[in-house]
């Protein structure tokens, strides 16, 4: 990969540091953590793409990492079933 | 004949030529080795050591136990004896046994490899194995721990005052071992199979290790993550698992068990591993439904992460939640099932022979059997309060851990045995231990599931006089066991100097790891072997012999 694309990157990044602490700034009730969330999931999607090569790698790497966050999908959504159930009352 | 068959002679070194074991001599060429089979003696001799002390705590908590006051230990001391029991035989024992030992000395072997594809991250595995059991070690000489091997929050955070952060970060280091070791096999399984070698010509115990490693990849950095986060609020008291703080105890044990469910499938499948090798050995026959078997490890190793929630039924998750958990558990009983009964059938008109190892597996079968079944007693919810956190639960998963795992690492240890050290074990005081361990297992456990229906809580020191009967024959059934585990350690040894010479295929069994010398050479195979046949081609091979008979 070409040198210039690493400092793209870095510099999104630092963006987006500096854009996660202007935006804790302002009080958006309800959507304060989702974008900040978006904002760091949008830069670590940027760190395996870019700094640990996986848009130039095989299939399998994919494979691998598809999974891996499918596995953690898996944790998110059944954990979820019971946090997000706690409150119902008729079964 | 030109064509070469699974049982050729032709990779057999010649009488009296090196092997791993005397290829190098002193301490250093052990302890700096590269060589898988070296690295799984390591392993061998650790865990060993390792569950005689693990084994030393269930027998003090047993003595405790033999009358219903607390008498021996204070509840202070009963505490430390079950946790640390724990910790040592799960994190130290189990999880590394068949993998690292067996696993280790077989999977090049088994795929006409030299090696593992990284031969120095095993040695490092090992030694970060060492690491944490010496942490272990030394917490264990200076007080102990008392959280119960699930670190539950917020007592392991908040109230105990024993050595919480350093017993969960020897816990995490171990789980680097385990991650590399998986990480490690399934590279190898990839990319280090002989010519011809396809997938579908695997041997089953092969098949078992993948999925076993894909378990240890996935789920063991999730352990390792939520184990830095107690010893971060434990420390440091940021709000993740405390409630005053914004946190949720019960964040813990979602997190914990999204490992420790599929960690006794990590203890499990190597075990069915086994299993298979051993019926299609002692029964001369393909086994029943290959693909089905091979398939329906992954399918446990995938299924295996959708159910943890059902060891917090009583913990106040939501009923919704909880229902959904209790579903997805029965699903899971679906591949074992298919398994035993592939088992079943392959057994069905076979020839057996009732050696050592076959006997474990029997043994194997049905006490996996009983703990699987119980297990499903377990995942119905309206039982499952009921006996929740009672000797029932106990009883469960030692039949499916002790039962299942430690039985079928028993049957690995002895078949494979003549291949690992060159020698055959005694076989009449073998089968005398498989005996003593099966009754002396039963009558230890058997009572327990008695005792948890009848509502003897786990994890006290005292109980009421009502339960003693039951007690005492569970302490009695606990002797035995340790007599039919201290047999093995005996003869075995016994085995190394005065076994007789086994030969490169002492039991006449198909595999490429039979096919070379026994011990093997450092380099496992002279010439690469070229692999023409499908797993366990029994059949084929009783016709071959039977064609020379008649020559
Ligand atoms: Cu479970």
């Amino acid at each position: 990969m070409p040198l210039w694309i690493y400092f793209a990157v870095f510099a999104a990044l630092t963006a987006g540091t500096l854009l996660t602490w202007w935006v804790s700034t302002i009080d958006l009730g309800m959507l304060n953590t989702p974008i900040a969330l978006f904002i760091a999931t949008t830069k670590a999607v940027l760190v395996i793409l870019f700094f640990m090569h996986v848009i130039h790698s095989p299939r399998l790497t994919w494979v691998v990492i598809i999974a891996s966050f499918l596995w953690l999908g898996v944790l998110f959504v059944l954990t979820f079933a019971d946090y997000l159930t706690r409150t119902w009352k008729i079964y | 004949m030109s064509s070469l068959t699974s049982n050729d002679a032709r990779f057999v070194e010649p009488e009296g030529a090196r092997n791993y074991i005397t290829h190098d001599y002193g301490a250093l060429s052990w302890l700096l080795t590269k060589d898988h089979k070296r690295i799984a003696i390591l392993y061998l001799i650790s865990i060993t050591a390792l569950f005689m002390l693990g084994g030393f705590f269930a027998v003090v908590m047993r003595i405790e136990l033999l009358t219903p006051e607390g008498d021996l230990l204070t509840s202070d001391t009963y505490n430390k004896f079950f946790t640390l029991h724990g910790i040592v035989m799960i994190f130290f024992f189990l999880i590394p046994s068949i993998p690292a030992v067996l696993g280790n000395f077989l999977l090049p072997l088994m795929l006409g490899a030299k090696d593992l594809a990284f031969p120095k991250i095993n040695l490092l595995s090992w030694y970060l194995y060492i690491i944490a059991a010496v942490m272990g070690l030394y917490i264990i000489i200076t007080g102990g721990v008392d959280t119960g091997w699930t670190f539950y929050t917020p007592f392991s955070t908040q109230y105990s005052n024993t050595h919480v952060f350093g017993v969960t970060f020897a816990a995490f280091i171990v789980g680097f071992s385990s991650i590399l070791t998986g990480l490690n096999f399934l590279v190898t399984i990839h990319r280090m199979r002989a010519p011809g070698l396809t997938w579908f010509r695997l041997p089953l115990f092969v098949w078992a290790m993948y999925a076993t490693s894909i378990v240890q990849l996935l789920a063991t950095p999730v352990l390792a993550i939520t184990l830095v986060m107690l010893m971060f609020e434990r420390v440091v008291h940021v709000g993740i698992f405390d409630p005053a703080l914004g946190g949720d105890p019960l964040l813990f044990q979602h997190m914990f068990w999204f490992y420790s469910h599929p960690a006794v499938y990590i203890m499990i499948l190597p075990a069915m591993g086994v299993a298979s090798e051993v019926v299609a050995a002692f029964t001369r026959k393909k086994i029943f439904g290959y693909s089905f078997v091979a398939y329906s490890s992954l399918a446990i190793a995938f299924l295996g992460f959708l159910v943890w929630a059902h060891h917090m039924f009583v913990a106040g998750i939501s009923v919704y939640s909880a229902m959904i958990f209790s579903f997805l558990s029965y699903f899971v009983a679906v591949p074992s099932a298919i398994k035993v009964f592939n088992w079943t059938a392959t057994l069905y008109r076979g020839s057996v022979a009732l050696l050592t190892p076959m006997l474990y597996i029997l043994g194997f079968i049905g006490l996996f059997t009983i703990g699987g079944v119980t297990g499903l007693f377990l995942a119905a919810i309206g039982l499952d309060v009921h006996v929740t956190d009672t000797y029932f639960v106990v009883a469960h998963f030692h039949y499916i851990m002790v039962g299942g795992a430690v039985m079928a690492y028993m049957a690995g240890l002895h078949y494979w045995w003549p291949k690992i050290t060159g020698r055959m074990y005694p076989e009449w005081w073998a089968r005398l231990a498989a005996l003593l361990i099966f009754a002396g297992f039963n009558l230890t456990f058997f009572p327990q599931f008695i005792l948890g229906y009848l509502g003897m809580p786990r994890r006290y020191h005292a109980y009421a006089p009502e339960f003693q009967v039951l007690n005492v024959m569970s302490t009695a059934g606990a002797s035995v066991l340790a007599v039919g585990y201290a047999l093995p350690l005996c003869y075995l040894i016994w085995s190394l100097w005065y076994g007789r010479p086994a030969g490169p295929n002492p039991w006449g069994a198909v595999g490429l790891e039979w096919t070379t010398s026994s011990p093997p050479p450092m380099e496992n195979f002279h010439e690469t072997p070229v692999v023409t046949w499908d797993a366990y081609d029994y059949p084929a091979m009783l016709k071959a012999m039977g064609e020379t008979q008649n020559v």
